[in-house]
């Protein structure tokens, strides 16, 4: 679309594209005319609080197609703001894409729930519990990658973490001990990975995968031969309590669903602000950057290039099997086979989307974990609607956000490449 | 502080880089280590700075002897080291950059910015550095990259600063600059060590200068000795620094360059309205500080980078090149092209100098045997070639990336000129290289050109521009800042690379 601007001189800042209000237009349009035009009949009731809440907040009730007209037209609005700002050569700023997406959540929802409730704390909740292994096994990769080694094998430390969960706190009925021992063996498993990577220079992406066939393998094999055989008392570790935390759990909507949970979702809505502050305001944390970037620069500095990868590496391991054991006794209460499924995966790609920002990457797990709560979800109020096509949508959307907003993200510039001195 | 090194031993396998070395430098001196590429000047700093161990010999402060093991105790003692790479984050400030591995931190390990950016601030002002603590690294010019390597050393109390090959990037002010910058730290009591190959800024600067030639010191010199001197004592032989090349004798036109832009990798206009033209017969120097659009100006001509549509035309030998013309296209209207990296663009070096040799006419008939290749003929070819062009190795059939540098652009000159062509488009055809194939690399220009081609030189090194040269166009920032005859002063011509027009 370069016509509608003169080329400004050599070097010129780069021009802001047409890309965001394009995309947010069709969008809107696509929102105002399925959801709102041609919408479904019926009232939809937003829920914002539970029967058991404190505070009660009043139902929000509305026509589906009404709701999907008004946030159409709303959305419309923001695309035409983005459209101008776009014209002044200015980007369109985040907060505003976000609210542009709440909105398109708001009506995706109604639309789902016409003649239905949305339960608004139980979604949000849910999506967040679901989210928490995948958020954890992103930290994981924000830790490894930003000191410049691809980390493959989160699935593997995810499913390991699951495992030892389950079967430690069943032995020894005590989920600390639990929690530590999947911690730990996932650590050691990115060990593993870092001493082939920094020390034998071995092809990260090859010894990631090998990592996670062989977890695969080995789990499958102890799951038959041992877990189903003895899975009263090896495999039955129940699910952490839910603690309620004084007063913020009182706080309407966000209360339930933030202050409200197991002990693993806690850990993780800790961890991520803090490797964010490790990561960019402390000593650690920008050593590990200038490792990731320029590790000859980071040892002509006096850095010890290895030993800072190692351990980034490994901690990291540690925070994926947190997120293995939130699979288990955090949530489904004993350890299936191959349990993990895809989420090391999507949590690979989670960092990519999330720029190796530990808070951007926390959203963006988020955004799978509402995926997987919605397709639940819709198939109940909807069972007319196929839910692969809601399975769809939220990965639609997040090419979309790739493509158009987040654009072309830069890793840490000696990602996966072995530091060999002298 | 004073710094002695003794008797610095440094092998790699059977190579060795550095012979029982000496060198004492006086604190308060500009101690300039000169010698050519490969003469082993970085791998003695590279020892002195602990990223190899010497095999033999001793390293002394205050005449007291260092073990380091790393790079961390040599700066402990008080060594800084502005390398010829900048060892900066492009992603970090320059506080950042200044403040790793020595931050000030509060509790929980926290990086003070603050304090880190305070340290900077105050170095800056008191050397006149003019460097702004917050600005991204990647955003500089390398001059001011270069000043914050500076304030990295000056930062963590260097007492000896070691400057390698420090003047390769900058433009002929930002040497002047930082030659003043040098003698100012000298005067406030740093030991400077100077590391070089350009004997104009050894002599204007140094104190001291020590030779060294294939690993060994040859010898010390004043700054007063004569240029031709420190040039045999560097080579080992006398050296005729000057091109001899006859008047010109202009031909028709050969390559006409008409208002082309180009874009980089990064999407931004390197080349921004550029033209030019060549006959046949001279030499175009296209001279300029490195980055201001040459190297995507050659790819441009190449046909490697895409000109942007509509923006002009190139014509070679009268003829309008099309614009989506291919490389095989470009070459076979009669061009030759040596590229500025040679490792990267230039050679395979995992192929075999034969198999080099034959890389731009793999497909011609003079190689080929039906589908196959004439491994007779190319014998044949690449022995005569690398007689002719004078290749030291023991056979054609050697990798060629065991080759000095000298030898590998040799290669690659060879090839190049194999074939007929029209035009040559040299780029950075020196860079690395040492004396004697420099020597060899301009004589084979020049007789180029005196063979009725057209020469495009392109060179960040003044010196060569200038010997070289029967038109001089300077680039600055993709454009062209006007072209100028070969008379034109050191100091007009640094004028224009810094953007002021002719």
């Amino acid at each position: 679309m370069s016509w509608l601007k003169p080329v400004s001189g050599i070097n010129s800042e780069e021009r802001v594209g047409f890309k965001s209000p394009i995309v947010m237009g069709v969008l809107a349009l696509v929102v105002l005319y399925f959801f709102g035009i041609a919408g479904r009949s019926g009232q939809t009731v937003f829920e914002l609080t539970r029967k058991q809440d404190l505070i009660q907040l009043p139902v929000f009730e509305i026509a589906s197609a009404q709701l999907g007209v008004i946030t159409g037209v709303i959305m419309l609005l923001v695309a035409v703001v983005s459209l101008l700002l776009s014209l002044r050569n200015s980007k369109t700023p985040i907060w505003l894409v976000s609210i542009y997406g709440l909105l398109g959540v708001t009506a995706l929802l109604g639309w789902l729930a016409a003649d239905n409730t949305v339960p608004v704390v139980f979604i949000a909740g849910t999506a967040l519990v679901l989210a928490v292994p995948i958020m954890l096994g992103a930290m994981a990769g924000v830790m490894s990658e930003r000191s410049g080694i691809t980390n493959i094998a989160i699935e593997g430390q995810l499913l390991t973490g699951a495992f030892m969960a389950a079967v430690v706190s069943s032995i020894t009925d005590n989920f600390a001990l639990g929690i530590f021992a999947a911690m730990f063996t996932a650590a050691l498993m990115s060990m593993v990975l870092a001493v082939f990577a920094i020390k034998f220079l071995a092809q990260q992406i090859i010894v990631g995968v090998v990592l996670n066939v062989l977890v695969i393998g080995i789990t499958n094999f102890l799951y038959q031969q041992w877990l189903t055989e003895d899975g009263e008392n090896v495999n039955f570790p129940g699910t952490l309590d839910i603690i309620k935390i004084p007063f913020l759990s009182d706080i309407p909507v966000l209360g339930p669903v933030l202050f409200e949970n197991r002990i693993t979702v806690f850990a993780a809505l800790l961890i991520v602000p803090v490797l964010w502050f490790v990561l960019f305001k402390t000593k650690l944390g920008l050593r590990a950057r200038a490792v990731g970037e320029h590790p000859l620069a980071a040892d002509t500095v006096g850095i010890n290039v290895s030993r800072t990868r190692f351990w980034w590496v490994t901690i990291g391991g540690a925070i994926a099997g947190l997120g293995g054991a939130a699979l288990t006794v955090g949530n489904a209460g004993a350890f299936g086979r191959e349990m993990s499924g895809g989420f090391g995966f999507i949590a690979l790609a989670v960092v990519i989307l999330g720029r190796w920002h530990p808070i951007s990457a926390a959203l963006a797990a988020l955004l799978f974990g509402f995926s997987i709560i919605l397709r639940v979800w819709a198939n109940q109020v909807s069972p007319g609607i196929p839910t692969d096509f809601i399975t769809m949508v939220p990965y639609i959307v997040t090419i979309i956000a790739v493509v158009g907003f987040v654009g072309q993200s830069r890793p840490p510039k000696s990602l996966a490449i072995p530091y060999v001195k002298g | 502080m004073k710094l002695e090194l003794r008797g610095i031993t440094k092998r790699f396998g059977q190579l060795v880089a550095n012979d029982s070395i000496n060198l004492v430098v006086q604190p308060g001196e500009i101690h300039a280590l000169l010698g050519e590429n490969g003469a082993g000047k970085s791998t003695l700093m590279n020892v002195l700075y602990g990223l190899y161990q010497a095999d033999e010999g001793q390293i002394l402060l205050d005449d007291k002897a260092q073990k380091f093991s790393g790079p961390g105790d040599a700066m402990a003692s008080g060594i800084g080291m502005v390398h010829q790479h900048f060892m900066l984050i492009p992603v970090f400030t320059v506080a950042e950059n200044v403040a790793l591995g020595n931050e000030p931190t509060g509790v929980f390990g926290t990086f003070k910015l603050a304090e880190a950016r305070k340290r900077v601030v105050e170095i800056s002002d008191r050397f006149g550095f003019n460097v702004d603590p917050d600005a991204l690294v990647e955003d500089l010019p390398v001059g001011v990259q270069q000043r914050v390597e500076i304030i990295k050393a000056l930062s963590r109390d260097a007492k000896v600063l070691v400057l390698d090959e420090p003047t390769a990037v900058l433009t002929p002010q930002e040497t002047d600059e930082l030659m003043a910058i040098m003698r100012q730290l000298a005067k406030a009591g740093t030991s400077i060590v100077f590391i070089t190959h350009k004997l104009r800024e050894v002599k204007e600067v140094a104190d001291k200068i020590t030779v060294i030639r294939l690993g060994k010191v040859v010898g010390d010199a004043a700054p007063d000795a004569s240029t031709s001197e420190l040039a045999s004592m560097m080579v080992g032989r006398e050296v005729d620094l000057t091109v001899s090349k006859r008047q010109a004798s202009l031909g028709d036109e050969v390559l006409r360059v008409e208002n082309i832009s180009v874009l980089d990798d990064r999407n931004q206009r390197a080349v921004n309205g550029v033209s030019f033209m060549v006959q046949r017969g001279e030499i175009l120097a296209i001279a300029g500080v490195q980055g201001n659009g040459q190297t995507e100006l050659a790819e441009a001509l190449l046909g490697l980078r895409p000109v942007i549509k509509g923006s002009g035309s190139i014509s070679i030998n009268g003829e309008h090149r099309k614009s989506q013309a291919s490389v095989r296209d470009v070459l076979e209207s009669g061009v030759g092209f040596i590229p500025e990296d040679r490792k990267k663009d230039g050679l395979v070096s995992e192929f075999t100098i034969a198999e080099n040799l034959m890389l731009n006419a793999s497909y011609k008939s003079v190689f080929t045997k039906g589908l196959n290749i004439n491994f007779a003929a190319r014998k044949k070819i690449s022995k005569d070639l690398v007689e002719r062009f004078d290749v030291r190795t023991p056979s054609a059939d050697h990798l060629a990336g065991k080759l000095s540098g000298g030898n590998q652009q040799k290669v690659v000159v060879a090839r190049e000129l194999y074939r007929k062509v029209d035009l040559l488009i040299a780029s950075q055809p020196t860079r690395g290289v040492d004396v004697g194939s420099i020597e060899f690399i301009h004589e084979q220009l020049v007789a180029e050109r005196d063979a009725g081609k057209g020469v495009v030189l392109i060179s960040t090194e003044l010196d060569e521009v200038l010997a070289l040269a029967d038109r001089i166009a300077v680039m600055y920032r993709g454009q062209i800042i006007g072209i100028v005859g070969p008379e034109t002063s050191r100091e007009q011509l640094g004028k224009m690379m810094a953007g002021v027009a002719a």
